[in-house]
């Protein structure tokens, strides 16, 4: 815990340096005639991140924070593997999405997540993965007319859109 | 006074007709189920069916909206109670007692809390619009851009309450909120800002959802996973006559918070660009300090879902009092409303009252009877939403990532900001680890803009000089106070440590 409270200190002090420099794109200082330039804002913002996390570096070796006393493990191994897990599929899924779209790659990503994860019994999980898009497609397309994203699928939605639309 | 009752009841005739109340309860319903989804809120509401408004007369039309804009209030409680996710930007301050209550087993108490808060805050406030509409318009319009930012910064004050003991991660928090609003672009320039990598998907900058959804939904998600390694978990939800009748006594000592709630978010309502969100906010903040036990507050106080619940219900009102009266949007879903008013013919401003009485007291009246459903159906759906809260956590959790990432993509409709809502939730998860206080950076996300542009226009008017905060006498009132509440939780710390200095 300790060493994992130092590097995200100095990983979001490098992220408000970050800030800093890239605010300086744009005027820093007053402009004539139209008020602080637009990177007066984001720039000082950025340094008051950088004092932040300045004031979390001496908090830290002076060992004044709670994190930065516990010797306890940020993540053990059960944790990192939840973690790989829910925010892997959770990835994949994202990245499915660009290319079969969410009519498929929410019910792959469901089945997974509960047949694998959840250990549910094959008829449960076919239900949900079944209703779900139709449900989803129902809601969001037709009620709400928000088209979701469906990669290379799109042509087999065409005769949808002319029945419903 | 007896002009205006004449007028209100004329209005109830109005509301009463058989299209109109069909409208209403169509409208709360309708605006229950919105508000009730994460990524989607009133404005979507309010904006997707504007145009199936034309179908009715102008009146059914803009009470039916009405109706919406209030379910969506109720509705946006939900999610954030059963899903610790905030339906939308004016459901922020419920999660933050809402979820604790709903992981205790005590969701239904939340529900039924947010549900009659919600209707006390928009009755207090229906009746301050009846009575008094234009003389708080004139005083909103004494309002420029220095009492705005103090407003902001009073904003900001209220919430340094929610960090917690580490000031300088609560700061960073609220700072890093600040900086990401400042991305996409400039509003008083023009010009693109911190266009990290010239990702095109940046310059329409960062959509608060996308940081709520990602921390709130997915962070969240991935957190109670570790929490109960994995294992399934019931939420002990139940519901019942009896518990319902319990959750009203416990409501009753709260009528203080009510009441502060509802005026306080009524009176940031009526100023413009001001709505619900900085209102329940607030009235949060305001709750916490006023509390005899102010430690409890983050960890299911049922005051601290009743404050904000009635000040967002209050809010909405206001927000409509600057529209009607002055042509000014009060919110973003009123400046919706507003373009609907104009495409239907109708002028807002002070004439308004006087050139159309039927619409308007229509509007009013119809916003007591869509309160009085709001309030009912509410409570009648509880149990449904508790059922939903009984199913197993492997079935919940992946349904709450789906319906995560379609709320994210829903605003934009970018898969960049899908993606950056996963890179929110994850680093999120990670730094909520080592406690950092995250809750301030998504209400600085969506503070941020209207923050920055109104200290740029103040100084702009001052040329420079920070005076012109302290030199107004409502600014300047505003920001002693907020000082004051800024430095209040330093000076507790630097008390405590002085009482106990061998303890560290």
């Amino acid at each position: 815990m300790r060493v994992a409270e130092l590097i995200m200190a100095v990983v979001m002090a490098a992220f408000s340096l970050a800030i800093m420099w890239k605010a300086t794109e744009l005027p820093v200082g007053w402009v004539k005639g139209s008020g602080p330039g637009a990177g007066a804002f984001p720039f000082w913002l950025g340094g008051a991140m950088l004092a932040c996390c300045v004031a979390m570096i001496v908090r830290w070796v002076r060992r004044t924070s709670t994190p930065s006393r516990s010797r306890a493990t940020y993540m053990d191994r059960r944790a990192i593997q939840l973690f790989i897990i829910g925010a892997g599929s959770l990835a994949a899924m994202i990245g499915a999405l660009h290319v079969i779209g969410v009519y498929f790659a929410v019910p792959l990503y469901l089945i997974f997540y509960m047949r694998y994860v959840g250990h549910h019994g094959w008829r449960l999980v076919a239900a949900v993965a079944a209703v779900t898009p139709v449900v989803a497609f129902f809601f969001f397309e037709i009620a709400l007319k928000i088209e979701l994203p469906k990669g290379f699928t799109e042509p087999m939605f065409y005769p949808l859109y002319d029945i419903f639309l | 006074m007896e002009d205006i009752l004449s007028h209100l009841i004329g209005g109830f005739a109005t509301t009463f007709e058989p299209l109109n109340l069909g409208l209403v309860v169509l409208g709360v319903t309708a605006g229950l189920f919105i508000g009730a989804m994460p990524g989607l809120g009133s404005v979507n509401g309010v904006a997707i069916l504007l145009p199936m408004t034309f179908l009715v007369p102008p009146t059914g039309a803009i009470i039916f909206l009405g109706a919406l804009y209030y379910g969506a209030m109720y509705g946006g409680a939900i999610s954030s109670i059963m899903l610790g996710i905030p339906g939308a930007s004016t459901a922020v301050a419920t999660t933050f007692d809402g979820r604790p209550m709903a992981l205790r087993g005590d969701a239904d108490t939340a529900l039924v809390a947010a549900a009659v808060a919600s209707f006390v805050g928009g009755t207090i406030s229906i009746i301050l619009f009846t009575g008094f509409a234009p003389p708080l318009a004139t005083m909103a319009l004494a309002f420029g851009p220095p009492e705005e930012f103090a407003l902001m910064v009073l904003a900001f004050a209220t919430f340094i309450g929610l960090g917690g003991d580490d000031i300088p991660k609560t700061f960073f928090s609220i700072f890093i909120g600040l900086a990401l609003a400042t991305i996409g672009l400039d509003v008083v320039s023009g010009k693109p800002r911190l266009i990290f990598f010239d990702l095109p998907g940046f310059y329409h900058g960062i959509n608060f959802l996308v940081l709520a959804i990602g921390i709130y939904g997915i962070g969240e998600m991935l957190w109670v996973i570790e929490q109960t390694k994995g294992e399934v978990m019931l939420t002990k939800a139940r519901v019942s006559w009896a518990r319902t009748k319990d959750a009203l006594r416990r409501l009753l000592p709260t009528w203080p918070t009510m009441l502060m709630g509802s005026l306080l978010g009524y009176f940031v309502g009526v100023l413009p660009a001001a709505g619900a969100t900085p209102g329940s906010l607030m009235a949060y903040g305001v709750a916490k300090t006023m509390a005899k036990e102010p430690e409890t507050f983050g960890k299911g106080n049922i005051a601290g879902v009743v404050g904000p619940e009635s000040a967002n219900n209050a809010a909405s009102t206001g927000s409509m009092l600057p529209m009607l009266t002055l042509g000014i949007p009060g919110s973003p879903t009123t400046a919706i409303l507003l373009g609907g008013m104009v495409i239907w013919g109708l002028q807002p401003g002070p004439r308004l009252f006087a050139n159309e009485p039927e619409f308007v007291w229509g509007l009013i009246a119809s916003l007591y009877v869509a309160n009085f459903f709001a309030l009912v159906i509410n409570i009648a759906f509880i149990p449904a939403f508790i059922a939903v809260l009984k199913m197993p956590f492997t079935i919940l959790a992946p349904m709450i990532y789906v319906l995560c990432i379609v709320g994210g993509y829903a605003p934009t409709k970018d898969m960049h900001d899908v993606w950056l809502m996963l890179i929110f939730g994850v680093i999120g998860y990670l730094m909520r680890k080592l406690d950092y206080p995250l809750a301030p950076a998504v209400l600085a996300i969506v503070l941020g803009d209207l923050a920055e542009s109104s200290m740029r226009q103040s100084l702009i008017m001052a040329q420079g000089s920070f005076e012109i905060f302290f030199f107004r006498p409502i600014s300047g009132t505003i920001m002693v106070v907020a000082i004051a509440l800024l430095l209040w939780p330093i000076w507790g710390v630097l008390r405590r440590r002085r009482k106990a200095p061998a303890a560290a």
